[in-house]
């Protein structure tokens, strides 16, 4: 091991290196053909006017036009982005948290356990892909949903108390956001599958000789949940954290996403599918950036 | 705590224990008793939280129209009737749509979770320079969100050429647009949809195995490759057979990828996006009037609630057969960044 640690590949280690090249070489040759290139070709076309004609494309440096149009002229742009990235922001944490509370549950003994989470784990199936979005997706259904919602908003019961509340003025702003979440409680579910098996997986990493210690000492179960649970877990957190925001951002039904394919597919303006791309990726990695540096900061790593 | 059982004592027995503890027992027995109770409660309305959907689109697409306007019929048709599923599967072209989707879901999963196990391996196995700076690589791999990077692949399939070589020939590039070919060069190039969560999850799974054996196999005189095949992939069965899982899955309801370079044929997921606004035109030309017909919309969620079970139906099959390769192989994993 101190010979890998100097860098130097003689031998068996040199043969190895080799070898793990070559295992991981169809990897290094996709990325720089369909990541690499595409996605600089992609940044290069975003100061582009692209043309696409017979048989072949055009583009003709403009600048920044593309960026200055997505982010003054277009009307919806700006918006859609903000409305994104709060959005990807209180759904993910709800995410978090729901996984985290269904994972704490299911990783109780109780009957019917495997029934459980056979169905929780169900949405990652039915909700993937064309699933998202089918239902809302046309205009006859559209139309329908909104005939639907008008006849039935007062008899909401979580309508009903978002009234009262409203009327006692508390933290209007904060409450909103709650009822929001509340209200899509099943896209909330659905959406966190995979999280809850990752939870789980961690969970059961965690040896029981550590809660039997804690609770003869006199711990709570609530105690040892802040004082075991969390710091054995929170590297999981931080995995569960980046795969739940890349997860959100990707959904192909969200507002922003509709947008950037509508302007690729209706206008065929692909100079301005780029840039908005682009800005959109930007915000996503500095949201993932900044939130995974103050996790890490948080995680407790046993060995 | 829970080394009391219940049941098993009598109830005299129990007084006494009871008393002897000062009414500890007694309690703990009421919190375990409430505790189960709130939980059977709570996971019991998630759980129907999650099926219902399924359950109310099985009811819908058993009934009538009659039976959608009759506000005394709720979940329970009157008539069952399979009149619905006889117009999706003909307005979605079914047969067709099933057998493409089928072909290329199994091949494109299986090179997928072929390339991924062995980046995987190579990432989990091997020591050599850089390997830090491209396993970041896959992170990015995983990040780019695939509609930042679409534009430009679809106009490098529309445009494709390999160096320029067969445009200096025929003076015309290659269209690649409505073959499978680039979507297989891409999943080869482990670029496919979701391939870094793949690569990812079976690089935690090879890391987590002794070395022992792997050692043992190099010094018999086994090369890397070999040891790869005889000794590390039987070791795998369980991660390698959920990510086929998930590949397959993903693959069968992708629109995405699918829409971009699969265009010219019929798939279920692409035919499924545009069943609704598609299907007045598709009862129009069967019932033989030639143009189409405005469906009401009560009809018209019938029949999308019947296409979409019709997806999902192998999937739910599957599942039902497969649940434990999906869930427990996840957590054999035993992640860690």
């Amino acid at each position: 091991m101190a010979k890998l640690k100097k860098k130097k590949y003689v031998g068996l280690q040199k043969r190895k290196a080799v070898s793990g090249y070559l295992f991981i070489s169809p990897f290094i040759i996709g990325f720089l053909v369909f990541m690499i290139k595409p996605l600089i070709q992609s940044l290069y076309m975003s100061f582009c006017d692209v043309k696409v004609g017979a048989g072949r494309f055009d583009q003709t440096w403009i600048g920044i036009k593309n960026y200055y149009f997505a982010f003054r002229q277009d009307a919806s742009f700006p918006q859609l982005l903000t409305e994104g990235a709060l959005n990807m922001f209180v759904y993910t944490l709800a995410i978090m948290v729901f996984s985290f509370f269904v994972a704490l549950i299911l990783n109780q003994k109780f009957h019917g356990r495997a029934l459980v989470r056979a169905i929780f784990f169900l949405p990652v199936i039915l909700s993937s892909g064309v699933m998202l979005g089918v239902e809302t997706d046309n205009a006859v259904m559209d139309s329908m949903q909104a005939a639907i919602q008008a006849s039935t908003s007062n008899v909401s019961i979580t309508e009903t108390i978002q009234i009262v509340l409203r009327t006692a003025g508390v933290g209007v702003r904060a409450f909103e956001t709650v009822f929001e979440i509340i209200d899509n409680i099943y896209d909330v579910a659905v959406a966190s599958g995979i999280q809850i098996i990752i939870f789980l997986s961690g969970l059961q990493t965690i040896p029981q000789s550590m809660y039997e210690a804690a609770e003869i000492e006199g711990c709570t179960a609530w105690e040892s949940l802040w004082k075991i649970t969390f710091p054995m877990i929170s590297s999981i957190f931080l995995v569960n954290w980046f795969y739940t925001v890349v997860d959100y951002c990707m959904r192909s039904d969200s507002a922003i996403m509709k947008k950037i394919q509508g302007v690729m597919i209706l206008q065929l303006n692909y100079g301005l599918t780029s840039a908005m791309s682009w800005i959109y990726f930007v915000v996503v990695l500095i949201f993932v950036g900044i939130t995974s540096a103050l996790i890490s900061r948080g995680v407790y790593y046993y060995e | 705590m829970s080394k009391i059982r219940a049941g098993k004592m009598s109830w005299h027995e129990f007084r006494e224990r009871n008393r002897l503890s000062g009414g500890y027992l007694l309690r703990s027995r009421l919190v375990s008793a409430g505790a189960s109770f709130a939980r059977f409660i709570l996971l019991f309305g998630m759980c129907f939280m999650i099926l219902q959907p399924i359950l109310e689109k099985i009811s819908v697409s058993l009934m009538s129209l009659d039976d959608i306007y009759n506000p005394v019929v709720i979940s329970i048709p009157t008539r069952v009737i399979t009149e619905n599923y006889k117009i999706a599967y003909g307005g979605m072209r079914y047969g067709q749509g099933f057998f493409n989707t089928l072909i290329v879901s199994l091949t494109v999963a299986l090179v997928q979770v072929a390339m991924c196990t062995l980046v995987g391996y190579g990432f989990a196995r091997f020591e050599f320079p850089f390997k830090k700076f491209w396993f970041a690589c896959v992170m990015v791999v995983i990040l780019v969100p695939p509609q930042t990077i679409s534009t430009s692949l679809y106009l490098h399939f529309r445009f494709f050429d390999i160096l320029g070589l067969h445009q200096l020939i025929t003076g015309e590039s290659i269209n690649l647009r409505n073959s499978t070919l680039p979507y297989y060069l891409m999943s080869i190039g482990c670029t496919g949809l979701k391939n870094g969560l793949y690569i990812f999850l079976i690089r935690q799974f090879f890391r987590n195995i002794p070395g022992d054996l792997e050692e043992a196999a190099y010094v018999d005189g086994l090369g890397t490759f070999q040891t790869f095949i005889r000794i590390m992939l039987p070791e795998a069965k369980p991660i390698l057979t959920s990510c086929f899982l998930f590949a397959f899955v993903w693959q069968w309801t992708d629109v995405f990828y699918t829409r971009m370079f699969l265009g010219g044929k019929v798939f279920l997921s692409t035919s499924l996006s545009g069943f609704a606004d598609g299907i007045g035109s598709y009862v129009g030309n069967a019932s033989g009037a030639g143009q189409p017909v405005q469906l009401p919309p009560a009809q018209v969620n019938q029949l999308l609630s019947t296409a979409i079970l019709l997806v999902i139906a192998p999937l739910i099959i599957l599942y039902l057969f497969a649940q434990r390769a999906f869930v427990e192989s996840i957590s054999s994993t035993g992640i860690k960044m």
